[in-house]
Order: C-alpha cells, then sequence, then structure tokens
C-alpha cells in the first residue's frame, strides 16, 4: 500500500520569534554599536529576525563586566551557591524546551526531531551536570584547591548553537569564571533566549555576557587583553589564527576544530546497525558536526552487501522541511555553506569518484543537499581529505585492521572515529590504535556530559565534559594529561 | 507458493545437514541490541496524523487477526468474535472486516462455518499450542485435525527446547513436516522470542523458519511475556527483506501479543514502512495477534471521522 505520511509540522508560534533581538551585557539587555544582521530560515531561506550586534566598545564592556563580577561576586561564591544557580538554568531550558527547540529549528535549520529529542534536553542535561560539579571541585583529582581562571571568551559555531552554549558556559561557571560569549552570525536566536532564562535565573549581572556579531566580534572578543581564557569551536584556519594571535600571552586556550571521522565497518559487524551507524554518524544534522564519520572506511568483503543495504536505508530518509517532526534530514544553515558542500562534491566528480544521491524530492525553497554516497574515491582526493560539512559521505575499502587503522590515521585531523565488529578484542585493539579523541565502539554520535570530547592534531585541543573538561577551567598546579603514548599511537602530530 | 521455486544455492547448502544449517545460521550477521533499540524507539517518534493516521486505522484493521485462545472458549464465544471480525462496528459498515480469526483447533469448524464466504480467514493454533512440548505425532495430528476442520492458516510453535539447545535440525525438520502437514493452508512459524531471549536467536529462528518454508514468521503466543516489542519485529521484519532480496520470495510477518492501542498498531505500520518497506503494508504480508486493539482501533476511527472521543460504551466488548 501507498502510505503517505501526512505533514505534521510544530507550530512555529510556539518559537515566539521577535522581531529583534539584542546583547545581553552585564545583566541587561542592551542595544549594541555594531550594525544588525539579518538571521535566516534555512527551511525556507526567508528572513526570520533581525539581531543588534555589538562593537568594540560593547566588548570591552562585557569584558569589564565579567572580571566585576568575577572578582566582586562569582569567584568568592561558594560552590554550592553557585551549583543552585546551575541547577536552576538546567531547570529554566528544561522548562522550555518546546519552544527553544523551535527557535533552534527554524534559526538553524536542523529537524525539529533533533532539536526536540537532543540538542535541547543534551543542553539541559550539561547544566545539570556541571551544577553538581561546582561545589565539588577539590574531588576533581586536580589538587587540593583548583581555582578558577577569570574571564572566560567563548566563541562557538552554528551547528549546535544552544548546545555548544551550554558545553562552553557550564563548565565555565562551575569552574568559578565569568564568560563572555560570541554565538555564530547566522544562528544567534536560541542563545539569546537562553540568556532569558539566565536572567530569569536571577544569575548576578556579568556572570554571563552574550555577544552577537560576525567574525570581526569574534576577532575582537579572542584577543581582548582583559580575558584569562580562550575557548574556541569552529573551522581549523580560524582557530589557527586564534593560536597564533595568542601565543605568548600567557592566555589559556582550548580548541575544538575540524574533523573527518573515519566510520570503520569489519565484515563480521552486526551490519543493519552498522547501516544506522553509519546514516547516523554522517546525516545527522545533515553532516554539520565535526565528529561527523564521513569516511566510510568497509571491510572490501562486505562492501557490496552493506552499500545495497547503505543505498537502500538512504532511500528511506525524508529529506525536507525541517519543522515537520517526520523529517530526518533538515536544511543545510547557510547558502555559503550548501555552496561549499556542492563545490566539494562536484570536485569528487570531477576528480572521478562515483557520486550517489539518494532520490528524494527536495523543496523547492531553502538551502538544501541530498543525502549523498561518494563510492569509488580514493585516498587522495579532495572529497577524502577534506571536511566537507554535509551529508556527503565518501566511501573506502580496506582488507585487514592494519590497513583500516593506517587509512583511518591518513588525516591532519582526529576527532571521531567508529569501530564496527563483534569481536570485543578487536574493537579495543583498533580504539588504542586510532588517532582520534572520541572513538565510539558499535555506534556512533553518542554523547553524555560526563564524556569527556575533543581532538588531536588539526582537531584542536584541550577537552569538553567529564572531569578533563572542568580542567580547562581551572588553574591547577599539573596540566592534566591528555591520553598519549600508549601503544599503538604514533603520538601527537 | 514457497516451496514450488527453488533457493538460491548457498541457502540450498545451508539446510544440506545439521552441520551446515548450524554454521548457516550461527554465521548471520549478529544484532548489536543497543542499535536495534535505539533505531525502534527512534521511529516510534514518527508523527501520522490526519490522512495518514485514517489510512493507518483502517490497514490495522484489516491486519487484524481476532484472537481468542482461553481454556474457557466456547462455541458461542467463537461465533461473537467472528461477527465482530466480518463487521467490526455496526454503525459504520465501511470499516474493513479483520485478515482473520484465530481460534483452539477444536473451535475452528465452528469459526469456518461462521466466516464462510465472508473473506475473514480461520487461523488456528496447532502443534500443542502454546508450549510445543508434545510428541511430534501428536502435533503433526493437532495439525491435521485444524486443517481438516477447514482453517486458513495454520499458527505452530516452534521447540524452543530444541531450539535453545542448539538441535536446529530437530526444529527445522518439525517445521517441515507441520508445513507438509498444512496442504493449503498457510503457515505462521509462532518463535515465541520472549524465551529466545536474545536479538541474535530471533535472527536465527527467523532464517530456520523462512528455510523451512514457514510463510509467517510470528513473534510469539501471547502466552509468554514479553510478547512482541518493536525491537524484535524489527528484526524479523529484517529477515523477511534480506530473505527477499536473497530468494526473490516474499514471506509475512506477525507480531502477536501487547499490541493493544492504535498509537501502538501505528509504530508497528512505520517500522513494517521503513524496516521492509511499503510492499509489506497489506494484509496478506502483516498481521496483528491481537483481540483488545480492535476496540482501540474502532473508537479512533470514530474519533477522527467525528473530532471527539466517543466511550468504550460505543464499541462491543467482544
Amino acid at each position: 500500500m501507498d502510505w503517505e505520511y501526512a505533514p505534521a509540522p510544530e507550530s512555529a508560534a510556539i518559537g515566539a520569534i521577535k522581531d529583534r533581538y539584542l546583547p545581553y551585557i552585564d545583566g541587561t539587555f542592551v542595544e549594541g554599536g555594531g550594525d544588525d544582521l539579518i538571521t535566516y530560515s534555512p527551511g525556507t531561506a526567508e528572513q526570520l529576525s533581525t539581531v543588534s550586534t555589538v562593537n568594540g566598545a560593547d566588548v570591552d564592556r562585557a569584558v569589564a563586566a565579567a572580571r566585576r563580577a568575577y572578582e566582586k561576586v562569582w569567584a568568592p561564591m561558594s560552590g554550592a551557591e553557585r551549583g543552585k544557580y546551575l541547577f536552576r538554568i538546567a531547570r529554566g531550558i528544561a522548562e522550555r524546551a518546546r519552544e527553544l527547540a523551535v527557535v533552534e529549528t527554524l534559526d538553524n535549520g536542523k529537524p525539529i526531531k533533533e532539536t526536540r529529542d537532543f540538542d535541547v534536553p543534551t543542553a539541559a542535561q550539561h547544566f545539570f551536570y556541571h551544577a553538581g560539579w561546582a561545589d565539588k571541585l577539590q574531588h576533581l583529582g586536580l589538587g587540593a584547591d583548583p581555582r578558577p581562571l577569570g574571564v572566560a571568551g567563548q566563541v562557538i559555531p552554528w551547528n549546535f548553537p544552544l548546545l555548544m552554549a551550554a558545553w562552553k558556559i557550564a563548565p565555565a561557571l562551575a569552574a568559578g569564571n565569568t564568560v563572555v560569549i560570541k554565538p555564530a552570525e547566522t544562528t544567534p536566536l536560541s542563545i539569546l533566549v537562553l540568556a532569558e532564562v539566565i536572567a530569569d535565573a536571577d544569575l548576578p549581572p556579568g556572570v554571563v555576557n552574550i555577544v552577537p556579531g560576525a567574525g570581526d566580534v569574534g576577532s575582537t572578543l579572542v584577543n581582548h587583553p582583559g580575558l584569562d581564557k580562550v575557548a574556541f569551536t569552529g573551522s581549523t584556519p580560524v582557530g589557527r589564527s586564534i593560536q597564533q594571535s595568542l601565543a605568548g600571552t600567557g592566555r589559556k586556550l582550548t580548541l575544538e576544530l575540524g574533523g573527518k571521522g573515519a566510520n570503520i565497518v569489519f565484515a563480521d559487524a552486526a551490519l543493519d546497525q552498522a547501516v544506522e551507524g553509519i546514516v547516523n554518524g554522517i546525516f545527522f544534522n545533515a553532516g554539520q558536526v565535526c565528529c561527523a564519520g564521513s569516511r566510510l572506511l568497509v571491510q572490501e568483503s562486505i562492501a557490496e552487501e552493506l552499500l545495497a543495504k547503505l543505498r537502500a536505508r538512504v532511500e528511506t530518509l525524508r529529506v525536507g522541511d525541517p519543522m515537520d517532526k517526520n523529517t530526518d534530514v533538515g536544511a543545510i544553515n547557510s547558502a555559503r555553506q550548501l555552496e561549499r558542500i556542492t563545490t566539494l562534491t562536484q570536485a569528487g566528480r570531477d576528480e572521478g569518484a562515483e557520486v550517489w544521491s539518494a532520490s528524494c524530492p527536495l523543496p523547492d525553497r531553502g538551502w538544501f543537499f541530498p543525502p549523498t554516497l561518494i563510492t569509488a574515491a580514493s585516498s587522495s582526493m579532495r572529497v577524502s581529505r577534506e571536511e566537507i560539512f554535509g551529508p556527503v559521505l565518501t566511501v573506502l575499502t580496506f582488507r585487514t585492521p592494519d590497513e583500516a587503522l593506517a587509512k583511518a590515521n591518513n588525516t591532519p585531523y582526529g576527532l571521531s572515529a567508529g569501530v564496527w565488529t563483534e569481536k570485543g578484542s578487536r574493537a579495543m585493539g583498533m580504539a588504542a590504535g586510532l588517532r582520534a579523541g572520541v572513538v565510539w565502539d558499535n555506534t556512533f554520535n553518542r554523547f553524555d556530559p560526563a564524556a569527556s570530547f575533543g581532538g588531536y592534531g588539526e582537531s584542536g585541543f584541550g577537552r569538553e565534559g567529564g572531569p578533563s573538561g572542568m580542567a580547562a577551567y581551572l588553574d591547577t598546579d599539573d596540566e592534566p594529561v591528555l591520553p598519549s603514548s600508549r601503544s599503538g599511537r604514533k603520538g601527537r602530530r | 507458493m514457497t516451496s514450488t521455486v527453488p533457493l538460491p544455492a548457498h541457502l540450498e547448502d545451508a539446510v544440506r545437514s545439521e552441520t551446515s544449517l548450524r554454521r548457516f545460521l550461527e554465521g548471520l550477521p549478529g544484532v548489536d541490541p543497543v542499535g536495534v533499540e535505539q533505531r525502534a524507539a527512534a521511529l516510534a517518534t514518527r508523527s501520522i496524523k490526519k490522512t495518514a493516521k485514517l489510512a493507518a486505522i483502517d490497514l490495522a484493521i484489516s491486519m487484524v487477526d481476532l484472537t481468542t485462545l482461553e481454556g474457557a472458549d466456547t462455541g458461542g464465544k467463537v461465533r461473537n468474535l467472528c461477527r465482530k471480525a466480518m463487521l467490526p462496528d455496526p454503525e459504520f459498515p465501511e470499516v474493513p472486516r479483520t485478515a482473520a480469526v484465530c481460534v483452539y483447533p477444536d473451535l475452528a469448524a465452528t469459526a469456518v462455518e461462521m466466516v464462510r464466504g465472508s473473506g475473514v480467514k480461520v487461523a488456528a493454533v496447532a502443534t500443542a499450542f502454546p508450549s510445543g512440548r508434545s510428541s511430534v505425532e501428536v502435533k503433526l495430528a493437532d495439525t491435521r485435525m485444524a486443517v481438516q476442520a477447514g482453517a486458513d492458516e495454520i499458527d505452530m510453535v516452534i521447540d524452543r527446547g530444541a531450539y535453545l539447545a542448539g538441535r536446529y535440525g530437530v526444529v527445522f525438520d518439525q517445521i517441515q513436516q507441520v508445513k507438509a502437514t498444512c496442504g493449503d493452508a498457510r503457515l505462521k512459524v509462532i518463535l515465541e522470542t520472549g524465551e529466545l531471549a536474545t536479538y541474535d536467536n530471533v535472527r536465527r529462528a527467523s532464517w530456520l523458519a523462512l528455510l523451512a518454508g514457514g510463510d509467517f514468521i510470528k513473534t510469539s503466543t501471547g502466552k509468554v511475556a514479553p510478547a512482541a516489542t518493536l525491537p524484535v519485529t524489527h528484526v524479523m521484519l529484517q529477515a523477511v527483506r534480506d530473505w527477499r532480496d536473497q530468494t526473490g520470495q516474499q514471506r509475512a510477518v506477525k507480531p502477536a501479543g501487547g499490541i493493544k492501542t492504535t498509537k501502538d498498531a501505528i509504530r508497528y505500520l512505520v517500522a513494517v514502512h521503513e524496516v521492509a518497506g511499503p510492499e509489506w503494508l497489506d494484509p496478506y504480508w502483516f498481521r496483528f495477534g491481537a483481540s483488545s486493539v480492535l476496540n482501540d482501533l474502532l473508537m479512533q476511527r470514530r474519533t477522527q471521522l467525528s473530532g471527539h472521543y466517543s466511550g468504550p460504551d460505543y464499541v462491543t466488548m467482544d
């Protein structure tokens, strides 16, 4: 029987999108001195709202407010009290979960299913988790009395706007720091709704300051002499330039950058679940995920069978209106990103790879790209090396575990990897040899605030989440030791 | 329809001996429990509304094997069940009839007489249902009795004791013998997944039943908890899909037990649609072994049409 799912759109009214949003500095929403920016809804390519942006003077005021709050209120406050505020913010996110999900989907373009079931609940979890650390800093294993760093400047990307805000703000505050944070210019709305949650939690003025703007604001912020710590999540080129400009300043830095994650499927894997894991690894958030499993490495003996199953599965993905509750793959965040994905995919075609896309119809408005597999690819092609940051999977084959390891590690990046095998010893052996901050065993793209996340090489350094994520915001006698020099590892590149 | 077409060589090899059967079944890809449960939970969030919901409700009604399998069953109860199957909602005669009624073999003749000419099939459980603990002779006699009473479909149980002991050949032979005894009746092979315990076992038992010629693979008797679950049904839907990909033959699936609400039924239909494929959205290829779900489907159907909820007193009790 031909059974069409009727449209099931979530109501946009729940997002209560305002005409204009303001920066949040020193506990109040204020007009910024910069030009307004217009934010678009990627699902329709229509204007969604306008946001007042900040200028250099505003950044100065925000940093000064953060410094005052740090010295007068936040650092002297007991950990238990700080924890109460964080719990309150966590509950505030949970209470406004549906609204936040709609705002995020409208502004970012990812499906409502993802914002509702992943982004928003996980953001709340991060506040809950870190609230628990606030009064237990001496139990982190970082010495008897770890101290906050001071004022943190944070810059976050557009792929998980609210969740990245939570990843950055929650540990910083739990450790006793204050923050000035800049959202991405294409996705400033959800963090400004979070600002309302923060204001409603009566967080002392200046503890969290939100400064919307484009890259120039980010540059002004991370180079500001009033900061003690800089945390950046975004592209590798920007991360590199931040590291250059901060060299010698003594300011602490963590970078979470790009990736080209390998998803390695052995012949003895649970095939149907491996297919699900591959789909989840590359089509979750339309592949706009730094830890996406964008390189499939499949053992040659099952390549044909696995790819047949994968293509059949990809054909069932529902691509379209991000607000529809049944949409699996939503919109690409911006016209610029869509162009990059299109260009790189074309480069794959030009270099002789086979490009296959799902036959699903795409909406006639908005920014969309069909789920795509690139087979007959070689390791030297651009599509195998460069981060595409879109719903495009490059497929390579291997014959032996050593070959899989060599191919997986043959990238300047090192953020994530997946291993699919029913043989536990092989999974452990691969995990020890993979140069990646996160290795998923028989799953992919699973996140937990208690598990640390971060990368190797050009994927950055420093960890977020778990005790090592807390360490990134604390002044300790010893730097935390990152896992390295175990057998099979070649050390940092 | 299953035995006439030759199997591909690798499957013919699989059933050549007990050893090759074991090697084949234990060589099937494993099922990762975390992964299959995650996928089942994710698909269960599909939002089925308006016309899609109404279509799903009618489809689900047409797929029900309306069941009574109680020691206390009587001819009167079975006749009432048959009336309900033929005309589920007397106020709305356009409501489709259910696919079948499912009864114990001694009541099959009563049911056959009631539903004659209506298109509703009669399914009879057999083979020492629900435990299957008897001799092959008794199981075959049980089957013969149901077939002679005119049953269109036979719901057999596998020997779980033999299966769990790794005696796959015993299970295989019994299914084949029952199938041979069925004549034209379609054979549903109940795996009793609640006793098989692991998804790996569900996959292997599914393939075992398909190799032995079962027309349906069915989850449960309804007498063991847990009965049907979504992830178990996912594994079985994947099995019939793989079977078709490898043999060109389509086979049917029947989850039974534990499906009580319209919401449950629609979640199963979504799984059928997206895991096996739209070709299985047909009462010939998918059934619900259930009883109480029918009334909930009827109530939800009225709600879809009228816009407000009626109550349980507006649908008949049996």
